[in-house]
């Protein structure tokens, strides 16, 4: 496992090398059929998307009496009011009043579970995500059952609060922003159309169509690592391959970023959870 | 008070209060390093200095792509780097290129969960076609299929492959490869057995 | 104890479509972990579903289904409202049951 060829992109390229060769009508078969065969195999499986044994935890999570305070997280305020989940996680990150601060999905539950059911920070932030193993995450079930609640919604990410547009031009620069041992950057791997890593595309995400289709399609259940995972753990993970130290959950650095690559998703129809190798 | 201090000091003023309104791309590099330095935690051998930008990596995100370079800071960068490359003291580039195909297969080394204790990879195919039979191969830098057999396998190839891939910024300022021997990637046994898969007339490269 | 299963039965004509998904490790038992030691078999073993409580189908499973296993099949006879109930058993001897009624 561990000699798995890693770089800056997608994970686990040798496994899906290995099922889509598998796939193949017959050896030698073209690149294009490979990229088809991983398409159609996607298809036979989102019928029974397994991301949804998530959002179900994910609703439970939300609606169940927790914490100190023994409150549930219904009065949450995701940005559309008190409460209102449909249709909240297009219109993320953004600045709210009442923190003071701009804020994405993962932030703003971590902030209600603590200001709501009086969680210590530390707790509400423990275990972003699942670990591969039945040790689960409750933020990667909430954030999947939270955007499942924005299935067909257009990406309507607002830049008009000063610290939103500050947030933007943060995230941007950190999407240049080339360093570590490798001199790799977001750009390196995400700035170019038509580029493939291994055998897996990746989206340029300066373009818009690109940018509309990557961010809309997260989370997305893994089959390849039998998780749920979502944008957040997409960041992380693009930057260990960066070479990079570990992006802090909720960090402003985090929140920037998402800002930077949810605003250039806008106008896109959001459709997630979805299904990846 | 000139200009250029006026700037200075708005910029310091902006980022004490965090106005944003007025701040321009360069101070919005500052803070943005400033609050990459707050937002990531150091793990296993990546530490926080890992941020930090050297001239080429600083230079280099100015621009949104390579081709955006102007030419002379393109060349400033090309001549700056050729100069750190150091050919192997023995004067052989040609290695083994079985030890070279294993070195372009694997893509471990420099991550966070990486032991640092054991050899890096080169990751070639992650972006290059390099042989008939490795099917999956990444498109980030273009083919080098047939390398070897198109530039022979003569002294001054060997030294443009030894030195490309111990500093491509040498060669073509802001490239996307990484600079294999000067950041300490790979070995110096490591990149000559790179170069023989590169130009080795029996490596699957030049099949 | 495990998580609930997800369940839709949705009547088709004379036919209750039921579709499950079942959260499980599916461990094979084939495995190793970081350290090279096995990772003991870890899987469903049993899983009958009924309607009504009249059983409608009954597996074997084993070691070769996918982890959070997706289960779809058919059967005729039944009617809205009906009482659709799963239950899977693993080698653990761990249990679980969850009931829908047809739509």
């Amino acid at each position: 496992m561990e000699e798995t060829p890693r770089f800056v992109g997608w994970g686990a390229l040798v496994a899906a090398a290995a099922f889509a060769l598998a796939l193949a009508p017959a050896a030698g078969a073209q690149q294009k059929s490979v990229a088809d065969d991983i398409a159609r195999y996607r298809e036979l499986l989102q019928d029974g998307n397994p991301a949804e044994l998530w959002e179900m935890r994910g609703e439970t999570l939300w609606r169940t009496k927790r914490g100190p305070k023994a409150v549930s997280l219904e009065q949450c305020d995701l940005g559309l009011g008190s409460g209102v989940v449909k249709g909240a996680y297009a219109a993320l990150p953004r600045y709210f009043a009442d923190a003071d601060r701009v804020m994405d999905l993962e932030t703003r539950l971590v902030h209600c579970m603590v200001t709501l059911q009086g969680y210590a920070p530390a707790d509400a932030k423990k275990q972003p995500f699942g670990d591969g193993t039945d040790k689960k995450s409750d933020n990667e079930a909430l954030v999947a059952w939270i955007t499942s609640e924005s299935k067909g919604v257009v990406i309507n990410v607002a830049l008009t609060h000063p610290k939103e547009q500050e947030a933007y031009r943060i995230g941007k620069a950190m999407f240049f922003h080339r360093a570590g041992p490798h001199d790799f950057g977001c750009v390196t791997c995400h700035g170019e159309a038509h580029k493939r890593i291994r055998l897996q595309d990746l989206p340029n995400m300066l373009d818009p169509a690109d940018a509309r289709r990557a961010y809309t399609s997260w989370p997305a259940y893994r089959v390849s690592q039998g998780e749920l995972r979502t944008f957040q753990w997409r960041l992380n993970d693009c930057f260990r391959q960066q070479r990079f130290p570990e992006l802090e959950f909720t960090s402003d650095a985090s929140i920037a970023l998402t800002m930077f690559l949810a605003r250039n998703a806008n106008g896109g129809t959001y459709n997630a959870p979805a299904l990846k190798r | 008070m000139t200009r250029k201090k006026f700037f200075a000091a708005l910029a310091v003023t902006g980022l004490i209060t965090g106005c944003a309104t007025m701040m321009s791309d360069a101070d919005i590099s500052k803070k943005a390093l400033l609050v990459m330095k707050s937002s990531f935690k150091e793990k296993g051998q990546a530490k926080l200095d890992r941020l930090d930008q050297d001239e080429v990596q600083a230079t280099c995100s100015l621009y949104e792509t390579p081709d955006k370079v102007p030419k002379d800071v393109a060349q400033r960068l090309e001549q700056s780097q050729l100069e750190t490359i150091r050919y192997p003291a023995d004067g052989q580039l040609l290695g083994n290129w079985k030890a070279g195909e294993v070195v372009a297969q694997s893509g471990v080394g420099k991550q966070y969960n990486d032991d640092p204790t054991r050899p890096s990879g080169g990751n070639c195919y992650a972006c290059h076609q390099l042989s008939k039979q490795e099917v999956s191969f990444g498109t980030i830098g273009p083919s080098l299929l047939g390398f070897g057999k198109a530039r022979g396998n003569t002294e001054e190839s060997r030294k443009y492959a030894y030195g490309k891939v111990y500093n491509s910024d040498a060669f073509s300022a802001c490239s996307n490869m990484p600079r294999f021997g000067h950041n300490g990637i790979l070995t110096e046994q490591q990149i000559k057995d790179v170069v023989a898969l590169m130009l080795d007339p029996e490596s699957p490269v030049n099949k | 104890m495990a998580d609930p299963m997800k369940i839709r039965a949705t009547l088709q004509g004379d036919t209750v479509e039921v579709r499950v998904l079942m959260q499980h490790e599916m461990e094979t038992g084939q495995r190793k972990d970081a350290a090279g030691k096995t990772i003991p078999a870890w899987h469903i073993q049993q899983v009958t579903a009924t309607n009504n409580g009249k059983t409608v189908l009954s597996a074997q499973w084993g070691p070769a289904v996918s982890k959070n296993p997706f289960l779809s099949f058919k059967f005729k006879g039944g009617a809205k409202g009906d009482k659709v109930q799963i239950t899977w058993t693993d080698n653990k001897g761990d249990k679980r049951t969850d009931e829908v009624a047809v739509s």
